[in-house]
């Protein structure tokens, strides 16, 4: 049977789809955009478009959004569906660090099944939305901004509160601070913040999974912040959905 | 229901305030316990006391004040009910537990303040609550910083009696203890007008403990694994009720129940479904009708089969020694049995620990979540120990910190659900 997994994050869905021996058939993402049942239509809409919906199928939903996806065979949350993704992606061990648009999350796994968790509070700090809003305001895309804090002198932003530190990066900017400093300062404000939500993982293997999975400077850095070699690979940013499908398809 | 407007009138509240509350508040009731599914029939009776939480044990008080007797509202579990009772007064807990009455307390104390404590200073301030307006005094305690120093604000406005407790479990602090004890007495019975009797006191002392015994066999009825005769949600409306009720009645009451659940357990009624997820939660107390984090566990997969806060086991474990029969030997008694509850305001207050583990024991807990309002620094430092304790005991803990605001209710679930699935 095949195994679907939908993730309804707060910036983007994902949909992934296994087959009964895990291998992965699909992999889709879209923005999630105002509404999550207009994003779990789309999703829906992909997968009638690619054929999946006419094989024997099973969905597992994930992701914030998860509620909103009617065809669902089943919730998980995406807590077990990134372990269980990070797990086939990377090994049954280590721990995994999932940096989403609202929350990050450390969780530590072991023979591939979660031990432990942390999530933080409602607040932004540490997560891809403060770095949104502050690519936003430096008026770069969050990629761009990577690249250019790379050659930044480290520059402090000590607010943990997003919209504090968008303050204080108002006043950077009006002090004349280069971008490439303000830059900088906004990534190790992100890294700093998830290092130490991921201190209890010395020692382990650390995975990184969820948008910034592509942000080689981002990965450096919390590499060094860590004192450990962060592992991940482009398929990452779809490991709640991959998990989510491997549970659909009832795969180990 | 009888119309309670003229009482509250006469008791000097916000009529129109005071309404809108009384407006809300069945349907929160409704939503969180009238839509579960066989409920114990003894829990009618507290469904009958939440139907009118603001009428019928008031009016009670008011005759007993009538009648000349006095009205004395508690805080906190450290405060000896039976000195009070023993001079012939009754103790009331008070309101505290709902966003309703932040905002008016926010304009007394500092917004990072425990929303417990400020719920508090906003129902009295804000004369939305009859047992704060029909209380003849408070009786405080010294148990965190919040509420010593609230305490003096609160004081400015009615006489508050402040019992200071200490913050550590030396036999030198126990005597101090003693002696806070023998000073509130004192106070009471000039507040009375009643002489304390080494004869009334031990009448007294077996009421609450009847009290506790009778709360401690409901709780009982959660140990067995096999079935769960009663909601987390249930067990603590009963709890927070406990507080406001005769001790007596509340005994009676709290053994119908127990008998009823005993009987369920016999007959294998259980109110959750075979491999249901076994929850204990410990951390600070939860008043009425504080009921967010039972009613999102119990929809998410488990069951919360215990309670380690003082609106749980600290309520009632422990027993005062019934045999002594001088007063002085009786404060003695008391003092010991009190010191034995191990609150975070002590230091070190490794007992909780133990506590902890021996309750996820006898529970047989799949897990504990580990609960603090915002800005309770005691428990919210004791966390890290607790995790680390119960981690070295292989038992699974998940730490949570919310306030009485609904705006979190998602990201709760959202871990106390991912939280049941690694549980298994």
């Amino acid at each position: 049977m095949l195994g679907i997994g939908i993730d309804i994050g707060s910036t983007a869905t994902k949909v992934a789809a296994v087959d009964e021996r895990g291998a992965v058939v699909d992999s889709w993402m879209n923005p999630t955009g105002f509404s999550s049942v207009e994003a779990a239509n789309a999703a829906r809409a992909h997968l009638e478009e690619a054929g999946l919906l006419a094989q024997d199928h099973s969905v597992v939903a994930t992701g914030y959004g998860r509620n909103a996806v009617s065809y669902a065979d089943k919730v998980v949350t995406e807590i077990t569906c990134h372990g269980k993704g990070a797990a086939c992606l990377f090994g049954p061990d280590g721990a995994v660090i999932d940096v989403g648009g609202q929350d990050t999350k450390v969780i530590w796994l072991s023979d591939g099944v979660v031990k432990k968790f942390l999530m933080n509070d409602k607040c932004a700090a540490g997560t891809g939305r403060f770095l949104e809003i502050m690519a936003d305001r430096l008026a770069v895309s969050q990629l761009e901004l990577a690249d250019l804090a790379r050659f930044g002198k480290p520059t402090t932003i000590s607010s943990m509160c997003t919209v504090f530190a968008e303050s204080e990066v108002i006043s950077l900017v009006g002090r004349g601070e280069p971008r490439e400093n303000i830059a900088r300062g906004v990534i190790d404000s992100v890294v700093g913040r998830v290092a130490a939500m991921a201190s209890g993982t010395k020692g382990m293997p650390v995975y990184l999974t969820g948008g910034l999975c592509a942000n080689e400077f981002i990965i450096e850095c919390l590499s060094s912040a860590l004192d450990t070699t962060v592992k991940t690979c482009p398929e990452a940013r779809y490991a709640g959905a991959i998990g989510a499908a491997r549970i659909a398809a009832g795969v180990a | 229901m009888a119309d309670n407007h003229e009482m509250w009138k006469n008791l000097g509240m916000d009529l129109e305030t005071h309404d809108q509350l009384c407006a809300v508040l069945p349907t929160a009731f409704g939503d969180v316990y009238l839509s579960q599914e066989n409920r114990p029939e003894g829990m009618a009776f507290y469904d009958f006391v939440v139907s009118d939480i603001h009428g019928i044990r008031p009016a009670e008080l008011i005759e007993l004040q009538k009648a000349g007797g006095k009205v004395f509202g508690t805080f906190c579990v450290y405060v000896p009910d039976e000195v009070v009772i023993a001079c012939g007064g009754a103790v009331t807990g008070l309101c505290g537990g709902s966003q309703f009455w932040v905002p008016e307390g926010e304009k007394v104390l500092p917004a990072d303040t425990c929303p417990l404590v400020k719920a508090s200073l906003g129902a009295h301030f804000g004369k939305t609550c009859p047992y704060f307006s029909v209380a003849d005094m408070y009786v405080g305690e010294t148990t965190c910083d919040a509420k010593k120093k609230a305490y003096e604000i609160l004081g400015a406005d009615k006489q508050t009696y402040v019992m200071d407790m200490p913050q550590m479990k030396r036999a030198k602090d126990i005597e101090k203890w003693t002696g806070e004890i023998a000073e509130f007495a004192r106070e009471v019975e000039r507040v009375t007008g009643n002489e304390l009797t080494a004869e009334k006191l031990a009448e007294a002392i077996k009421v609450i403990n009847a009290k506790r015994r009778a709360l401690a066999r409901v709780f009982a009825a959660t140990k067995n694994k096999d079935c769960i005769p009663i909601s987390g949600k249930d067990r603590l409306l009963m709890t927070q009720i406990a507080f406001f009720d005769d001790p007596e009645r509340c005994a009676q009451k709290a053994n119908e129940l127990a008998d009823e659940l005993e009987q369920r357990i016999a007959d294998g009624v259980s109110v959750f479904p075979e491999g249901t997820k076994r929850i204990l939660i410990t951390g600070t107390p939860m008043a009425i009708p504080n009921w967010k984090l039972h009613h999102v566990i119990e929809t998410s997969g488990a069951a919360v089969v215990c309670e380690e806060m003082c609106t749980g086991t600290r309520y009632f474990e422990h027993l005062v020694d019934e045999t002594q029969t001088t007063i002085e030997g009786q404060f003695q008694a008391i003092s010991e049995r009190y010191m034995k509850n191990n609150c975070a305001c002590f230091t070190p207050n490794t007992g909780r620990i133990d506590d902890i583990i021996r309750l996820a024991r006898e529970y047989q807990v799949d897990g504990v979540i580990d609960a603090n309002l915002k800005f309770c620094t005691t428990y919210n430092v004791e966390k890290s120990s607790v995790a680390a304790a119960l981690e070295a005991e292989g038992i699974p803990c998940l730490d949570l910190e919310t306030d009485y605001t609904d705006n979190d209710a998602e990201q709760l679930r959202t871990r106390i659900q991912a939280f049941v699935e690694m549980l298994g």
